[in-house]
């Protein structure tokens, strides 16, 4: 048994296998050609409609990302350099790109509009489409405040989408800030309302239900705190809602009025999306394919972010997951290819 | 539209595998080609496919299936999976909890003597949740088989299980020490098809709530 063979059942002869670190993996001719095109197609999109291409260190300091806020998506690789500073590897491009705008563009007139193409580092378990090195394409969209900011980063979210082909896709579409306003509206605080909170990013409703009951409210503020958070679907799940909850959405009807009908109707509203992100402040999204079950990609608004870096501005921005891009691609020309034979 | 609105189920084969088609039939999908094929797993006219639980949230995780059924056991002891816990179905319960031999108890000994218990479990991510917020050092021995056998021949100073009635602990000379908690079977989504599939999805989730 050597350290190429861990397992010790190559047979003799074979060619020696030097291992890669888990998580990671080669790319080949054949898929980096369909990735570039991808990618390619994705940065003709973003530079058209006014991004300027950037890119960022993949070693940051760690004070850099813990300044930014990245739970739930905290850095996983550290290093030390030669003064015996901890460096990581970068685990999302936000973080940098506000830390590039508040250094490098202190004084330029907002809106700046950025893109990227760049890999992230994240300590995940790995499975299929979610190594520990991804590959973001993004945008990021400085000083440019809701509802308008948020209008224009979801039209070029799916001017790229329909550039690359994408087909079956929508846009998950909730507020980060709509059930904290909820809560806030019933006086809900202190631990109880982290509970609360800790079970919708959990995705666990049963547990969300066992915590509202303990609150001991009233028959209609219980039903309203579990009930609105399962919301979703087409605009009328705005219309329906009133009360606490009507006024907690009026940012999400503020965007949606601005929406080109294109676009407009890529969205499903989902009034209990939370990303596990730390810095989002309003409106978040999410992008679905039916052809792939987890999500490609996803973004939002981040108005204080900037400021933590000394350049107060609102922002709002997209990263899409370009190896999940691909698989849902395939998936869906394998779906068409099946169609066409069965019919 | 047939009678599961085109969403594809995960169901448990196993100890929750009965009440799950009873479940499915009363909410008008048809089991009896599933229940009459022990060896058949997918049946796709009725949207079903059958796994052992522990496998439930894989599948619905990845997409493979819309929904399924499993028990919270095996939820947390795979915290990693992400999934939409929809419902508590109710059945299927059981207590997860921390067992020894009868008389004088080996645990607290190798706890005072030791500084630490052996523990065999098939859930060790659970065992040493419980361990860990109790203030106390334990070393997990992951069995994949009966784990009764574990502290009756010395492996291990106790187990972590799960019961339902306590027989095959009382069977083999154990005693319940601890409940950690009680665990029931779930209702839980792939969180895409919770949007894409949202209508579907909450039709299924009504007619399970009146069943």
């Amino acid at each position: 048994m050597t350290a190429t063979d861990p397992i010790g059942t190559a047979p003799a002869g074979a060619p020696t296998i030097h291992p890669i670190p888990s998580g990671t993996r080669d790319v080949l001719p054949d898929e980096m050609r369909e990735l570039r095109a991808i990618t390619t197609t994705a940065l003709e999109v973003f530079q058209r409609a006014g991004y300027g291409e950037v890119a960022t260190p993949a070693l940051e300091y760690e004070e850099t990302l813990a300044r930014g806020d990245v739970r739930g998506a905290p850095p996983a690789y550290r290093l030390f350099d030669e003064q015996g500073r901890v460096l990581v590897l970068r685990s999302d491009m936000t973080v940098p790109i506000a830390r590039l705008v508040a250094t490098r563009f202190a004084t330029a007139e907002p809106p700046l509009r950025l893109c990227y193409l760049a890999h992230a580092y994240r300590g995940v378990r790995p499975q299929r489409g979610q190594p520990r090195e991804f590959l973001q394409a993004g945008i990021e969209l400085v000083g440019a405040p809701a509802p308008d900011g948020t209008a224009e980063a979801l039209t070029v979210l799916c001017d790229m989408l329909d550039a690359v082909g994408l087909e079956g896709y929508r846009i998950g579409f909730g507020d980060v800030a709509l059930y904290q306003a909820l809560l806030d509206g019933y006086a809900v605080a202190g631990a109880q309302r982290e509970r609360m909170l800790h079970e919708l990013v959990s995705r666990d409703f049963v547990g969300l239900e066992r915590e509202v009951a303990a609150l001991g409210l009233g028959a209609e503020a219980t039903d309203l705190l579990v009930r609105v958070p399962q919301l979703r679907g087409g605009p009328e799940v705005l219309a329906d809602l009133d009360g606490h909850a009507s006024e907690a959405a009026e940012g999400l009807r503020g965007v949606h009025a601005l929406l080109e009908p294109r676009v407009a109707e890529r969205l499903i509203f989902d009034l209990g999306l939370v990303r596990n992100l730390g810095y989002y402040t309003g409106a978040v999204f999410q992008v679905f394919d039916p052809a792939l079950g987890v999500p490609i990609g996803g973004g939002g608004r981040y108005d204080e972010l900037l400021g933590r870096f000394g350049r107060p501005l609102p922002a709002v921005g997209f990263a899409l997951n370009v190896e999940r891009l691909h698989i849902a691609l395939a998936g869906e020309e394998r779906g068409e290819r099946d169609r066409g034979q069965s019919s | 539209m047939s009678a599961n609105g085109g969403l594809t189920i995960a169901v448990p084969r196993g100890a929750l595998f009965k009440e799950t088609l009873d479940l499915l039939d009363a909410i008008g999908i048809d089991t009896r080609e599933v229940r009459s094929n022990d060896r058949k797993l997918l049946f796709r006219d009725v949207g079903i496919v059958t796994m052992r639980p522990s496998d439930v949230p894989t599948y619905v995780a990845a997409g493979a299936a819309d929904v399924g059924m499993t028990g919270k056991d095996v939820l947390m002891e795979q915290p990693e999976r992400e999934v939409y816990e929809l419902l508590d179905l109710g059945y299927g319960r059981c207590t997860m909890v921390l067992a020894s031999v009868a008389g004088d108890d080996p645990m607290e000994e190798a706890r005072r003597r030791l500084g630490m218990m052996r523990i065999a479990t098939k859930y060790p991510k659970i065992a040493a949740r419980h361990f860990a917020a109790t203030g106390r050092q334990a070393e997990m021995v992951e069995v994949k088989g009966s784990v009764e056998l574990a502290p009756l021949t010395g492996l291990v100073d106790g187990i972590v299980d799960l019961t339902a009635t306590g027989t095959t602990l009382r069977e083999n000379g154990l005693v319940v020490r601890e409940e950690i908690v009680v665990c029931t079977a779930r209702l839980i989504a792939n969180p895409v098809a919770h949007k894409l599939k949202a209508a579907a999805i909450d039709e299924l989730l009504e007619r399970v709530r009146a069943a």
